[in-house]
């Protein structure tokens, strides 16, 4: 049996995790989510708002990481106009773009009333990086750089961006990033210096480089897929009609092939370490 | 840029040499674009092993910009109807680049990054072994992160004491150790950040200039 | 034959069929859209519209602002009249159970992109088997089309987006962004970057490399003051601030709070032990090498945090792209309801 896991060729655990993901897709299997205490203070950051409050949707990922962050985007989306807030939509990232689209469809869909110019945006992307951001933070700077928005409007024939002059009077910033730039900079160039709020939702990889932000810099970050999926839980709690949109559990219906490609690699790591300490016993390890 | 901080009038030389940067990251596109073309387009007229695939980039590459620079199949805006390259490029169902984009780049893309996901499988049974005390604790944080964020963390560890359950033990992990240790990692990438900057303002280190230098 | 050729050919027969079986029965990949007419002449008349309420709600109909009107009323008239009979179709992606609708039809462009992307996204799964020619010919598609896309993007949103509509915004209106300002003048100092530009791509050029490495010390100088300044206050003089809290943490009655004290404590020991580590100047012997030792060990619990949200965010990502294949290609799941009452 050991011998067999010791020569064991990968493409049997390229398998194992194909059938652990796909099993629980074809049949469906999701879990109860409670969300986590960090998980609801991302959510009353935006909750706590008044209605119509403005918020800047800063979406920084790629199609690369949209199977994590896009749920997270949606989440937020829908939150920020369930409580009527006022969006504006920007990417640092080329390929951001299309992601804002997919989160703008969202509102044309689901939220008829919501009007473009006077209740959200789409700026769209200019390229620079953290440069930009910079730019947007400058007081009476940003429409220096963007003059029209994503579809090639004037800012100027919009009521909600007439007078944008920067990003300063944000009630906050929602960032979902999938690295850099991303939330990193976002704090370090725009909530740090200028003491605006921020909340942000990041990948597995970059979420734990940003716990150190929280609280002072960074009010909350919701880290991977299992954050995206109590999100939708405390979406649901709060707005229960939600719970018949099934577009708006996408979080939630992922964590089924999760829990079981998750149990898989422990059980991995465990095979491989027994593999390891036996042939150390016997003397035969490398 | 440092100045600015320091001094306030400053600060529309600062916003004006963001945008010039900005302009130049632009062109740093074409840059690399041009770079990956030059690249492939020696590899092809040297017969270099797999030029045929650099033929495939390459005339990517070319239908991609074409269609893209050329707004193919974009629609006018409708507020600017009588200009015709008013239109938004990323129009769906219309722009070709569009068509490029969501059928081409982004299921490529997305199933390049999703590959990572066996290769952590691999990794895991073949190399991640607790061969000393460090090790056995980077596997057993894994571990109870891996139980703890998900609902088997709930389940497995509902019978302990509430501080010890494996989603609150997470929790304390990510609140405490590892914003802590990342902290720590952070104080002393930023003193390194800041070091380099000087040194690359003073003049000291002078290597972006290429390797002659 | 060898084994991996005879599980190829397998798999390639077995789903072959699979495939042949589902789509020739109409149960999988196809792809809707709603067709939408546009009428430009409708679409400026709405505008014209917004303008005579505007104009009707002006109190004084000799003031500025109403002259300001109706000038762009008359002007929006004339434009009116040049797009007289100009047309073009939309066509929005919707969902399969729309099929039937008004409006509603299938779509051929989006199936064959839906079908060309389902075969790309396998291609490139094919390489969990083996190394082989589709998923190196799909990997050559992906580096030529994703380096077009950013130089197309860089092109639209920077080059002619920021520095044509700085220095020549009259041609830029009359051609592709008409909604830049009226009153917008060329701004004769964005030749500085257009120059700089030119030289940084001069690094292409075998002879003339070395004149791109002026625009290059602008790009690095200007990246390293923004970074110095950056880094200084957000992740030096912030983290320390954040690491000075209160060692004992005393309720509002005086009694101690024995989460927050252990919270703080741990938070405090564990970063001073970390940079303790980092630490070289200071042989790690005695005392200091103890306290280096545990901040080892509060570093590879730092890791291994990380390393488990790593592992739970690759994951994701192939359980979205398998969600894909099975929802919108193969048509084996709908947890979305895209497809209720279709069959």
């Amino acid at each position: 049996m050991l011998a067999f896991f010791r020569d064991l060729d990968r493409r049997w655990i390229f398998l194992a995790m194909f059938l652990a993901i796909a099993i629980p897709l074809l049949t469906g299997i999701r879990f109860p989510e409670a969300p986590s205490k960090m998980v609801r203070n991302v959510f009353q950051e935006i909750d706590q708002l008044e209605d119509g409050s403005d918020i800047l949707l800063a979406f920084d990922f790629d199609p690369a990481s949209q199977g994590e962050l896009q749920p997270m985007a949606a989440a937020f989306t829908r939150h920020c106009a369930l409580k009527k807030h006022k969006l504006y939509f920007m990417t640092l990232w080329p390929t951001g773009v299309p992601m804002i689209e997919q989160n703008i469809r969202i509102l044309a869909t689901e939220f008829p009333d919501y009007k473009y110019g006077t209740d959200y945006v789409n700026l769209g992307y200019k390229p620079g990086q953290e440069v930009v951001i910079q730019s947007v933070t400058s007081e009476g700077n940003l429409q220096n750089l963007f003059s029209t928005d994503n579809a090639g409007s004037s800012l100027k024939s919009h009521p909600m961006t007439e007078e944008l002059g920067d990003i300063q009077k944000m009630a906050l910033i929602v960032n979902v990033s999938a690295g850099t730039p991303g939330a990193k900079e976002w704090v370090q160039y725009a909530a740090t210096p200028f003491d605006l709020k921020m909340v942000a939702g990041t990948t597995g990889v970059g979420a734990p480089a940003l716990y150190p932000y929280i609280p002072n810099q960074l009010r909350g970050i919701l880290g991977a897929i299992k954050a995206a999926a109590e999100y939708e839980q405390a979406l649901i709690e709060k707005f229960p009609d939600l719970k018949e949109n099934k577009n708006s559990q996408e979080g939630l219906r992922r964590m089924g092939p999760q829990l079981i490609a998750h149990l898989l690699i422990i059980g991995l790591i465990v095979v491989g370490n027994i593999i390891f300490f036996v042939d150390r016993k016997r003397g035969t390890a490398s | 840029m440092i100045v600015a901080y320091f001094v306030p009038p400053a600060q529309s030389w600062k916003d004006d040499l963001a945008i010039w940067f900005e302009i130049l990251a632009a062109f740093a596109f074409v840059l690399g674009a041009g770079n990956l073309l030059k690249m492939h387009l020696q590899k092809v007229s040297s017969r270099q092993a797999g030029w045929g695939f650099s033929v495939v980039t390459i005339v990517a590459f070319l239908v991609t910009l074409v269609v893209g620079l050329g707004k193919v199949g974009v629609n006018p805006n409708p507020t600017f109807p009588e200009y015709a390259w008013s239109g938004n490029k990323m129009e769906s169902g219309s722009s070709w680049f569009w068509y490029i984009f969501e059928f081409v780049y982004l299921p490529l893309a997305a199933t390049m990054f999703a590959l990572l996901a066996f290769f952590i499988a691999s990794a895991a049974f073949r190399a991640f072994r607790a061969k000393n005390i460090e090790a056995s604790l980077l596997l057993g944080t894994a571990f109870i992160v891996l139980i703890g964020r998900t609902y088997a963390g709930i389940i497995l560890t509902d019978w302990l004491p509430a501080p010890l359950r494996f989603d609150r033990l997470t929790e304390f992990i990510m609140d405490v150790f590892n914003s802590a240790g990342n902290r720590a990692i952070m104080i002393g990438i930023s003193l390194g950040i800041v070091s380099l900057s000087l040194k690359i303002l003073m003049g000291v280190d002078r290597s972006y200039l290429g390797s002659e230098e | 034959m060898n084994r991996s050729t005879i599980i190829s050919v397998l798999l390639i027969l077995l789903g072959g069929g699979f495939l042949i079986f589902r789509a020739s029965t109409g149960r999988m990949g196809q792809s809707y859209a709603r067709v939408s007419q546009v009428n430009a002449e409708e679409a400026l008349q709405k505008q014209l519209t917004d303008l005579d309420d505007k104009l009707a709600q002006q109190a004084d109909k000799q003031s500025k602002d109403s002259q300001a009107i109706q000038a762009s009323r008359d002007q929006l008239q004339q434009r009116i009249n040049a797009v007289t009979g100009q047309t073009w179709t939309t066509r929005t992606p919707v969902a399969p159970k729309h099929r039937g609708e008004k409006d509603v039809e299938f779509n051929w462009p989006m199936t064959i992109g839906l079908w060309i992307s389902a075969f790309g996204m396998i291609a490139i799964l094919s390489f969990l088997f083996q190394d082989n020619i589709l998923y190196k010919l799909t990997e050559a598609i992906l580096i030529g089309v994703s380096a077009a896309y950013a130089m197309v993007l860089g092109f639209w949103d920077g080059i002619v987006g920021i520095l044509f509509a700085k220095l020549t915004p009259g041609m830029v209106r009359e051609t592709v962004i008409p909604a830049t300002p009226l009153e917008a003048e060329p701004e004769l100092m964005f030749l500085v970057p257009l120059i700089l530009s030119g030289m940084l791509l001069m690094r292409l050029s075998p002879t003339g490399n070395w004149i791109a490495r002026w625009p290059l010390a602008f790009f690095i100088g200007l990246t390293a003051g923004f970074r110095l300044v950056g880094f200084l206050e957000a992740d030096f003089v912030q983290q320390i601030q954040a690491t000075i809290v209160p060692l004992v943490v005393l309720e509002a009655d005086n009694t101690i709070n024995f989460g927050a004290t252990l919270k703080n404590t741990l938070t405090v020991v564990t970063v001073f032990c970390c940079l303790v580590y980092f630490f070289f100047s200071i042989e790690h012997q005695g005392v200091v090498g103890g306290i280096a030792k545990l901040g080892i060990g509060f570093l590879m619990i730092t890791f291994g945090a990380g390393f488990g949200y790593t592992v739970m965010g690759r994951i994701a990502l192939i359980a979205e792209r398998m969600s894909v294949l099975f929802d919108d290609w193969l048509w084996l799941i709908d947890p979305t309801g895209k497809r209720i009452g279709l069959f």
